[in-house]
Formats: structure tokens, sequence, C-alpha cells
């Protein structure tokens, strides 16, 4: 094959930097393609830090620990042996990145300051401010920068990945893009390409992901044959700023520093917060965990929400929100310890959480599964491989809090030289004529979206999946209202057929970039649907009452979803997890591990 | 109460070269309420104020929390994300055009690629050996680390350039945001090895003898970024280095 092998990277946020750096310096050549400029990509709104066992607090922290916490956040359904590479990894990472330049913060001797972080006993975390993905990001990209000037990477940004090109004997043999402004599809020829391109959370309509997070690339290729594994796990966080548009994180430290959770006891209660009676909240956590109150983990914090919200009705003013409140604690004391997330607040919601309870609400943070990769983040497709938030290797049925960007940065560092070395070994293609076939059905996609007559709008048709979606595949989960959902979603596709779009040109469509992305969307919200239905079990993430406990006998396997063409659905196949360092055993956070 | 309304001008313009018209918006106020929100809410009801349908507006935007960078634009007036810009705080009608000193792609999404291309001519990273184990970074104290991040927070935004009385095409100036990377980058103990290069890059036309110290720039940055401290600093880095140029020669 050619000398210097032609490598893809579809994303750029941190895992397609980290696959981007390690090909260039292997002396590969690099088209990096995203749908906003890589610095703007999503990794920017990480806020809390990045894990790595380095030890430097006297704690005895390792590797080891390292590993074994994320096993057991993960409750157990990672496979163990490429969790184990990332852990040992992990100090390495950190100490590249302080090399680049990474602002973390300092000790007064100068060394890197750690701090303490869900699921661990350790300070382990280190961080720069409170914007440690912004950070880290906008290092990788000087990085990435720096080769774009020697030639060695191209950058084509403002460009939405549709497909990949299969040949016959369905390897890959490049992608098919779109540019976002002239509307042009084109074909792009490579030896290998790299996945990138981060969660779902747009799938959940409103949710603290960012807006290009719409799992719609992952969709399409598990559309043309990838294997998407553990589709049912999603991690929701307890404590996010109920918004318009997004659903805005607000950290656990709220809680850490006295905040109480409460709802008003009369369903739509219309009062000013302030002026209802104590005895007239419902402190439900509190009365329902009298041990831990308000600082009960993520987890059972979510579910008991959910429940207050949903099941008993009491959400404020008859819509899904509670009330976190601070106002009892003075000003002083809020100010200095909690300052910078009380901006964030007062910024976006317009009200001082000082003077006034916030109102927060779970939301949907984190996708867990992804496309399914081998230990060399390889897809089942020759020639495809993933890295980040995008595939389902690290983190089982739970992330841990700042074990994502160290996931993220690995798994591009081990999928950019595995990428390079498949490349050189890669045997020409049988034929090129799949480029023009590929070409002409996504061109054919696009026109017909154009020409559609029909009643429906797909931003309505949005609203309507995440609302579906968060309501019966997040937090609790029953099968049937798993069953109707499925059942939901197949008439949304079906709508889908009958979309009009306003916008008819071909200049910088965004509708119909959308209406794309929303028909993945709801292909691959099914897989998460029918998923979470036929896991009867709890676990990590994924609980269902009817079924409390985790089943290891029957389901510690992870779940492989492929797409069936002519049915147009799902099919599902189980595989056995890799626990070969440390033998299952069941989690609890009532008590030390 | 119930029927308060929010009124949007919106500048459009369909294409680069396309005349700009503006177009009027009428939606349900309700709480919370930003500009991107609303635009969001147009699309799903692509509608003018007097019923007659349109194309749903283009825009960037990603973060929606003030982070990433995507959503300048100006708003009454004023340049500004707009994910952060909240309806009850604006006065109405909510007048939105696109930034004024880029090129516009299509209604409010505005080309800010010379940003980018300025950060590459002013070697805007640290140059690093490789991403092999070379064991841990230099020390660097607490102080530094605290001068260096708020610099570091720089969302690329072009704000600092839209305000600039000196950002156009005659001059050819690389604007606030750029100078202050300089600083930021200078003043990393590896990155200070390209130092020179990157002074020099700021010398001459376009470079930062442009700057007539308006202050624009560090009033309007969203995340107060502390700017003419960066340019007047970097300016007698750029002075000091041409001096001692001249004497080499
Ligand atoms: C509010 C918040 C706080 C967080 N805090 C932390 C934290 O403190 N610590 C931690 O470890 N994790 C944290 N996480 C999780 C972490 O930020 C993400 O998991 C991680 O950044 C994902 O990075 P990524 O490289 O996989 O993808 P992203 O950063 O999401 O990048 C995806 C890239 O793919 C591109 N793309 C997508 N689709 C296409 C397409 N079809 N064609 C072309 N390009 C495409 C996008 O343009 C983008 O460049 C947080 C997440 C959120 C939401
Ligand atoms: S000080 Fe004035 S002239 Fe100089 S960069 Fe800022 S706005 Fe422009
Ligand atoms: S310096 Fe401030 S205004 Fe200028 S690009 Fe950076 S964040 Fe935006
Ligand atoms: S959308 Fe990211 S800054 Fe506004």
């Amino acid at each position: 094959m050619a000398n210097t092998p032609k490598i893809i990277v579809v994303g750029g946020g941190l895992a397609g930097l980290a696959a981007v750096i390690k090909i260039a310096e292997m002396g590969g050549n690099v088209d990096l393609f995203s749908i906003v400029p890589v610095k703007r990509s999503h990794s920017v709104c990480a806020q809390g830090g990045i894990n790595a066992a380095k030890n430097l607090k006297g704690e005895g922290d390792s590797t080891a620990q390292h590993l074994d916490d994320t096993i057991y956040g993960g409750d157990f359904l990672a496979n163990q042996p490429p969790v184990k590479g990332m852990c040992d990894a992990a100090p390495g990472i950190i100490d590249l990145l302080d090399r680049m330049g990474v602002p973390f913060n300092r000790t007064p001797e100068g060394l890197l300051d750690f701090r303490r972080f869900g699921g661990t006993l350790h300070h382990r975390t280190a961080f720069a401010g409170a914007t440690t993905g912004q950070q880290l990001l906008y290092a990788l990209d000087e990085q990435v920068r720096r080769y774009e000037a020697e030639g060695k990477v191209k950058k084509y940004e403002h460009w939405e990945f549709l497909s990949a090109v299969l040949d016959s004997q369905h390897v890959c043999r490049g992608i098919c893009a779109m540019d976002l402004r002239s509307m042009e599809v084109r074909t792009f020829p490579a030896d290998a390409i790299i996945m990138a391109t981060g969660g779902n959370g747009a799938i959940f309509g409103k949710s603290t992901n960012s807006v290009v997070c719409t799992g719609s690339a992952q969709s399409a290729l598990y559309q043309q044959g990838a294997y998407y594994a553990n589709g049912e796990f999603i991690q929701v966080h307890p404590t996010c700023i109920p918004g318009e548009d997004k659903l805005r994180l607000m950290s656990e430290s709220a809680r850490g520093e006295g905040g109480r959770v409460w709802v008003p006891k009369t369903p739509g209660d219309k009062r000013d917060p302030k002026s209802i009676p104590q005895n007239e909240r419902w402190y439900f956590l509190e009365e329902w965990y009298p041990k831990y109150g308000n600082l009960v983990p993520r987890d059972v914090a979510t579910r008991a929400i959910f429940k207050v919200v949903f099941e008993h009705n009491l959400g404020i003013d008859g819509k899904p929100m509670v009330y976190l409140d601070l106002t009892h604690i003075d000003r002083k004391t809020l100010d200095r310890k909690l300052e910078g997330i009380l901006e964030i607040y007062e910024k976006f919601v317009g009200d001082d959480p000082r003077d006034t309870p916030m109102k927060i609400f779970p939301g949907m943070h984190y996708t867990m599964g992804g496309l399914w990769v081998d230990y060399n983040q390889q897809t089942n497709i020759p020639g495809i491989y993933a890295a980040g938030e995008c595939e389902y290797q690290y983190h089982g049925a739970n992330r841990l809090g700042a074990n994502s960007l160290v996931s993220c940065i690995y798994g591009g560092f081990t999928a950019g030289p595995n990428a390079v070395r498949y490349a050189k070994n890669l045997q020409a293609a049988p034929s090129n004529g799949h480029f023009e076939a590929e070409k002409k059905r996504q061109e054919e996609n696009n026109a017909l979206l154009v020409s559609n007559q029909g009643d429906e709008n797909p931003f309505r048709l949005w609203r309507e999946l995440g609302e579906l979606m968060t309501k019966n595949c997040t937090v609790i989960r029953y099968n049937k209202n798993l069953k109707e959902t499925d059942a939901e979603l197949v008439k949304l596709l079906e709508r889908f057929r009958k979309v009009n779009l306003s916008d008819r040109t071909q200049w910088a469509n965004t509708s119909v970039v959308f209406a794309r992305q929303l028909y993945n969307m709801l292909q691959l919200s099914r897989v998460i649907a029918q998923g979470a239905g036929m896991r009867d079990e709890s676990r990590g993430a994924h609980y269902k009452p009817d079924f409390p406990d985790r089943d290891d006998k029957n389901w510690l396997k992870t779940t492989k979803a492929t797409f069936a063409p002519d049915a147009d659905e799902p099919r599902f196949e189980f595989e056995p997890v890799d626990v070969s360092l440390i033998p299952p055993r069941p989690r609890k956070y009532d008590a030390a591990k | 109460m119930a029927d308060k309304k929010v009124l949007f001008k919106i500048k459009r313009q369909a294409s680069p070269s396309a005349e700009p018209v503006w177009e009027e918006f009428e939606l349900n106020w309700h709480p919370g309420m930003n500009v991107i929100s609303s635009l969001m809410e147009i699309a799903a009801n692509p509608q003018t104020k007097d019923g007659k349908t349109t194309a749903p507006v283009t825009y960037d935007s990603n973060c929606l929390e003030e982070v990433c960078g995507s959503c300048a634009m100006l708003i009454n007036g004023r340049a500004r994300m707009a994910c952060s810009a909240l309806i009850d705080k604006l006065e109405q009608p909510i007048r939105i055009e696109p930034l004024s000193k880029f090129p516009v792609v299509r209604d409010l999404a505005v080309d800010r690629s010379v940003l980018f291309e300025n950060l590459k001519a002013v070697k805007a990273w640290v140059p690093v050996d490789g991403t092999y184990d070379l064991g841990s970074g230099p020390r660097q104290s607490m102080q530094n680390q605290e001068m260096t991040y708020p610099l570091s927070r720089c969302i690329s935004c072009c704000c600092c350039m839209e305000v600039c009385p000196q950002f156009n095409e005659d001059t050819g100036f690389v604007g606030a945001a750029a100078i202050s990377q300089v600083r930021l980058f200078n003043a990393h103990p590896t990155g200070a090895a390209l130092k020179q290069d990157r002074l020099a890059a700021l010398m001459g036309d376009g470079g930062i003898q442009e700057c007539g110290y308006a202050q624009n720039c560090v009033e309007i940055c969203p995340k107060d970024i502390p700017l003419t401290q960066s340019i007047s600093q970097v300016a007698g880095d750029v002075m000091k280095q041409a001096i001692t140029d001249l004497f080499r020669k």
C-alpha cells in the first residue's frame, strides 16, 4: 500500500484530536472532518477534571486502585483489559498535557494539584480551574494547528460525515461527507477512518450535551453494518439547570455545601418558594434516606427526583423540576465556596441562587454505549476505528466523573497508531465504483428531503422524540413503557417520511442537515429502547423496578445491536464480558468499598 | 401575562452575495428564554410576524453555555454571545444581526476563520518534542498558573475584533485575541522557545502597532480577558525585540 497512509478522522473533540496528533507524529496524512470548528467541539464543556493515579498527595493511590474504582463504578460491565490499559496510561497522559501547556492548577511547590471526585476515596482528578475540558481541548487543538501549518493535517470544518464508503468485501475505503455551506456531497478516499463523533444527548431532546451531539454518525454506521454496543446505558446527572434549550450542569458541590432538595407538598403550588412554610415542603431525600440525606449517590438521587415528579406528580408548578435550596446558608460562605457555579446559574437563569432556591432536574449527561470496538479500537467493519464517547469500551454500565476525558485521549492515542498499522498492510480495493454509488445514494436522500411534500416539521418531531425518550428510556424503566416507546418510535419514523422543509435552498440549509440527523437519531433510539427492554436486571445507570437486582448469571454481557435492513430494525446478540482481572462483586455505595 | 409576546427583528441574508432583508418574528413569552432558544423556537414554527412561511434562521451554536465561542452576533447592536443573552434582560424589539466585520455565510452565521489563521501565524502552541513519555512537565508556580489560566479561557468568539476600530481590511490588524495568545505562550517555560518568532509575526503592518488602545476589546470580551494588559505587555516585548534586531543587523 502507499508509503504515506491516509487516515480520515471524523470529529475534533479530545478523542479525534488525540488520534490526529499520533498519526501525524507517525508520518501519516490526516483529513480531519468536523461539523463545528474543532476548537468549538463539545469537549470544551467539561468542567471538573481528568483522572490519573499520580499519587501526588501521599495517599498511596495507584493505577490498580483507579482500575478497581472504574470497574466497580461501571458495575462490572466493562471488559477489563482495555480499562487497565487506560488507567496505566493515565499518569503519562497528564504529564504530556502538562508539557503541552495546559494551565493545570498547581500546589505551592509548583506540582500538579489534584481534587476528589465521585466514586473514589483518592485525590485523583487533575483540573484547570472550572474549565478543564476547554483547556485540554485547546492544548490538543494547538498541537494539531502546528501539524496543519506543516501540511500534515488538512481540516474540513463545517463538513458533516454522512456515511462510510464500503467496498464489495465490506471493507472501508473512505467516507461520504457534505459541505454544510455549499451542501455539496463528496466522497473522500482513505486507507482507514477513525470515528470520534462524541455522545448522543440530542436524542433526549435536552441534555447537558452540546447541540451537535446527535449520535447521527454512529447511527449511520450502525445502519451500514457496524455493531452498536450497550446502547441502553445512559448516564443521567441528578442536578442540572433546566433550560429552554439545554440542561446546564449544576455541580454536586452545591449539595456538598449543604444544599437541600425539596418540592411543595401541594401539586401545582404557585406560591413563591420562600413563602412556602417548612411544614408544607417535602424534603424527600432527607425523608427517604435519613442517613445520607441530600448526599446520596448520583443514581439514587436521580431516581428519587424522577419518582417525585413523575409518580407523585409533585414537580414545581406541575413541571419536571425540584428545588435545590441554598438560601439558608449565609451569602459569605456561599461566595467563598461556590461562587463559580452560582454565577452560571445567575447568568443563564437570571436569578440569584443566594436569594431564591434553584430549580433543578436530572438531565441526560453521558452515553456509555456506542460503536462496538475491539481492544485495538477497531469496529467490526475493517478499516473503521472509533474513539471517545462515540464508542462503548471504558465505562461499563456507569461512568465515573472525570474518567471520560482520559478515556477519550487514551482511545484516540490507541486508535491512531492502530489505524496507521492497518493502513500499511491494506490491500488495494477490488474496484472504485463504490464511491460513486455512495455519493448518489446520499444525494438522493437530500433531494428527497428538499422536495418532500408533507406536513411534518423536523424540529417539532425532534421535540416529541426527546420527550418520549426522556420519559421512558432514562432513569426508571418499565418493560411496558419501553415497548410502547418503540411503537411510538416506529410512528415517528413513519411521520418522518412526511417532513416538509420550509427551506428548499441549496446553501447552508440547516433544515436539511437537521432532518438527516433526526432520521439517524430515530433509528438509534430504537436500539436504546429495545436494548433497555431486553435487559431484565438493574445495573449501573440501567434501573428496572421490576428487576431491581444485578443478575450476573444472565446479564454479565455486552449488548450488541445490528441493523437488519430488510426489517428496518435492530437485531440483538450478547457477548460475555472479560472479567479476567477483577472478579465481580456487589456494588454498594451505602458503605465504604 | 399569558399572552405576553416577544418581538424580534432579524437581519437575514440568504447567501454571501444576497441583499440583506429584515424579518420580524413574534413569540409567546415564557420564563428563561434566551436568543438561541428563541431561534430554535422559530425553527420549529418558521413563520414571520405577519404569518408568512420562511426558512429557519441559520446561525452557529454548540455548547449553549458560553464556552465554545460559536454564537457571537450583534444583539441590539452589541457584539455578544447569543446563548447567554437572556430575553428578559433585552429591550424589545430585539434586533439581531450578524457580526459586521466578518463575511456573512448565511443569516447570522459568519466566517471567522481569520482568527484561526492568525493563531497559526503567531505560532500559538507549545513546541513539544513528541507525545512519547518524557516525564512530567516543567514546574510552574501557582502565580504563573493564575496569570496564564485567564488568558487561556479565550473562546475565539471574535467579539474583541468586531468592536475594535482598527480591525478592518485596510489595516489587516491581527486583533486583540491573537496578541493575548502570544502573551500566553511566551509565558510558558517551553512555549517561550518560539518567543522571537511570535514577536516577529506581530511587527510591521497589521501587527501590534495598529492598536490605538481604544479599549473597546477589553470592555466587550465575554470572558473578561485582560486584553489591554496583554497588548501593552506584548507591545513592550515587540519593541525590545525590534531594538535587539536593529543592533544585530
Ligand atoms: C457539562 C459536561 C461536563 C463534563 N465534565 C466532564 C469532566 O469534568 N470530566 C470528564 O472526564 N468528562 C466530563 N464530561 C464528559 C466529556 O466532556 C465528554 O465525554 C467528552 O468531551 C467527549 O469527547 P469526544 O472527543 O468523544 O467528543 P466531542 O468533544 O463531543 O467531539 C465530537 C466531535 O465530532 C464532531 N462530529 C460529530 N458528528 C459529526 C459528523 N457527523 N461529521 C463530522 N463531525 C462530526 C463534532 O464536530 C466534534 O468535533 C462532561 C460532559 C458534559 C456534558
Ligand atoms: S485596544 Fe482598541 S485598538 Fe487595540 S485591540 Fe483593543 S479595541 Fe482594538
Ligand atoms: S479575547 Fe475575549 S472577545 Fe476576544 S476572542 Fe477571546 S474571548 Fe472573544
Ligand atoms: S453556543 Fe457556545 S458560546 Fe454560545
